[in-house]
């Protein structure tokens, strides 16, 4: 096994399996062939140029994008089952966080956390309100911003709330889409612990999307680069900086990686 | 599977409760009842038998703990797993159900407020739209006399949209409405012996009144919805701020191409949309009435009064006019969420048919006040 590879071996205990995967639009195709694992419990940070298909990635995965050609296995299960009992099943097994939250705009916050606790479990009312703040507190937010409608949320705690709605059901694999993308670098900070924190504690797989080199340094186990439709290289951020690859020296080598890396701001913390 | 719990209260002055297995979100209920007890003893958990918990399970576990702690109880967690430990620290004393929903308060008052606020609301949006118009008018003005650059391309490729791409549906459903008034009125008619008055009937209805109507409520359904949902978008996106500091007027920009592309293409649509209804009514007397083409088109001459065509077609502009502006106008007012782009769209659609409807009634009284029966 080449360094660096994105493929873990076989024996490993997976949580995501990407194999051969083929994405495209029209005539063009974004990912050709594309391998990736992400080990159970790990957080995996993605990290590319702008077009190179991260968010493409993401959205094949958890199926809202079809796939060409290849195979994605979710703990085991053949993600692409046409059957939609199967897919129902596995769509419990994650949370996802959207850029913007994706909050729906004629619910409230608490409701919002309801939608995915209606929709697979039966709780009663009262227990469902006292989740959804617990929830609330959870992810750092006022617990008076339950009876609150998104539009009369700021950006990052849209984002917060879109993360508590991700988390309703304690999936035990979470996607985020750039996390902490628009926050300020106190909120971005206390982002990166809050996921290192529902990591550790509850054994979270994470699978981000992010170019905030801080949260890479500070919470991603392994950093996967995705470029000319592959992934071209998995690990760890000191390994990545030592690949021979001119756009990811240049990522991690240019005046914000190296910033970002004297100043370890997940150390301090 | 699941989760258990059990209860003992042997001990000396301390209720002790064991949990184990999967304290989860699945069967959170579950927990929470059987860890729902009366305080009355310093409280001790045993998590020693617990295999795995969520945040679900910590927060029962947690909100038993706060609970005998406000009755003036000590209570201890024992037998943690460090990160059973760690999340319930974490999580800490959960927070006491907040309202789910924004408190609306008294039901009758709600609905004096609600109805206040209607009133409110529609008197303050009859103020825009006078607000609206005069500003359009000003803009129009100002461009129709060349102190404004009249943007050319924008008002054809809206007259391609509102006209040309509508000719289909508007051919067919002039067409049926054509059909079955001459068939209708053919039916009735008939008791008189007078059917071949169906040809003035189909002639005189379609040129001054259907033709023109159903073609702008057709419009209003197709363009104006499109202009108040796009313009809606455009502010949700903050594209219409962009113009503004770009230094172009919105008004100019989007609003006059668009007034000026419907009231335009309305006139055309108009007579086009009639003279489909002519072709239907001319194929059913043909068929049902054995009148041949020639007949019917030399009958149709002799009934319809030039007045008749005018009046018809004075009306497209002034119709054209107001469903742009009242598009244009819904599309300006859509504010901070995609619901309100949609409420708007029904009130641009709905408000221009009515409008479009009451103009309607006015032409007719005027012209037949002014003797043009």
């Amino acid at each position: 096994m080449e360094p660096l590879s994105p493929v873990l071996p076989d024996d490993a205990d997976v949580a995501v399996r990407v194999r051969g995967l083929v994405t495209g639009f029209g005539d063009r195709t974004l990912h050709d062939h594309l391998d990736l694992d992400v080990a159970r419990g790990e957080v995996l940070g993605l990290v590319g140029g702008s077009g190179s298909g991260k968010s493409v990635l993401m959205r094949t995965i958890i199926g809202l994008n079809p796939a060409r050609a290849g195979r994605i296995e979710i703990f085991g299960a053949n993600a692409l089952d046409p059957d939609p009992v199967a897919r129902r099943n596995l769509r419990r097994q994650w949370g996802v966080l959207f850029q913007e939250g994706a909050l729906f705009s004629g619910l409230t916050v608490a409701e919002n956390i309801e939608v995915p606790m209606r929709e697979f479990l039966s709780l009663p009312e009262p227990v469902m309100a006292e989740l959804a703040c617990t929830r609330l507190r959870q992810v750092g937010l006022p617990v008076d911003a339950a009876a609150k409608y998104p539009s009369e949320l700021s950006g990052g705690m849209k984002k917060r709330a879109g993360l508590a709605r991700a988390l309703a059901l304690d999936p035990p694999l979470l996607f985020l889409d750039e996390p902490t993308s628009g926050l300020d670098p106190i909120s971005a900070a206390g982002f990166d612990n809050l996921i290192r924190l529902l990591k550790d504690t509850l054994g979270l797989t994470l699978f981000l999307i992010t170019h905030d080199l801080d949260t890479l340094i500070a919470i991603c186990d392994r950093v996967a680069v995705l470029g000319d439709g592959k992934v071209l290289a998995c690990g760890t951020v000191d390994q990545l900086r030592a690949f021979d690859h001119p756009w990811v020296q240049e990522y991690f080598g240019g005046p914000r990686g190296r910033a970002a890396t004297t100043l370890p701001r997940g150390e301090a913390a | 599977m699941g989760s258990s719990v059990s209860w003992n209260d042997e001990g000396a002055g301390e209720a002790r409760v064991a949990l184990a297995g999967r304290l989860t979100i699945d069967d959170v209920t579950d927990l929470a009842n059987a860890l729902a007890r009366q305080p009355a003893a310093p409280l001790v958990v045993d998590m020693g038998g617990v295999t795995a918990i969520d945040t679900a399970g910590a927060w029962a576990v947690n909100r038993m703990v706060r609970e005998w702690q406000a009755a003036g109880y000590t209570a201890q967690i024992d037998g943690a797993a460090p990160d059973v430990a760690r999340l319930l620290a974490a999580l800490g004393a959960p927070p006491p159900a907040a309202p789910v929903r924004p408190d609306l308060g008294n039901p009758i008052i709600v609905q004096l407020e609600r109805i206040g606020r209607a009133v409110y609301g529609q008197a303050h949006n009859i103020g825009l739209f006078l607000a609206f118009l005069g500003q359009t008018l000003v803009v129009l003005g100002a461009t129709l006399i060349g102190r404004r650059p009249l943007r050319w391309h924008a008002v054809v490729h809206q007259c391609e949209v509102i006209a040309v791409n509508a000719l289909g549906i508007i051919a067919l459903l002039l067409f049926l409405v054509g059909l079955v008034i001459a068939q209708q009125g053919a039916v009735q008619l008939r008791q008189f012996g007078a059917e071949v008055f169906t040809v003035n009937l189909i002639g005189r209805a379609t040129t001054r009144e259907l033709g023109i109507l159903l073609t702008a409520i057709m419009v209003a359904g197709r363009s104006g919805s499109a202009f108040a949902a796009q313009i809606g978008s455009m502010k949700l996106n903050q594209e219409i701020d962009a113009l503004r500091t770009i230094g172009l007027d919105p008004i100019e920009v989007l609003v006059i191409p668009r007034v000026i592309a419907c009231s335009l293409m309305l006139v055309g649509l108009a007579f086009y949309g009639g003279l489909w209804a002519l072709i239907a009514g001319g194929f059913y007397v043909w068929s049902d009435l054995s009148m041949p083409p020639a007949a019917y088109i030399t009958r149709l001459q002799e009934v319809i009064l030039q007045s008749d065509f005018a009046i018809g077609l004075i009306k497209a502009p002034v119709f054209g006019f107001i469903i742009a502006l009242m598009g244009c106008f819904h599309g300006f007012q859509a504010s901070s969420n995609a619901e309100s782009v949609g409420s708007r769209t029904t009130q641009a659609v709905v408000e221009s048919i009515f409008l479009v409807i009451v103009f309607d009634a006015f032409f007719a009284f005027f012209f037949s006040f002014l003797g043009y029966n």
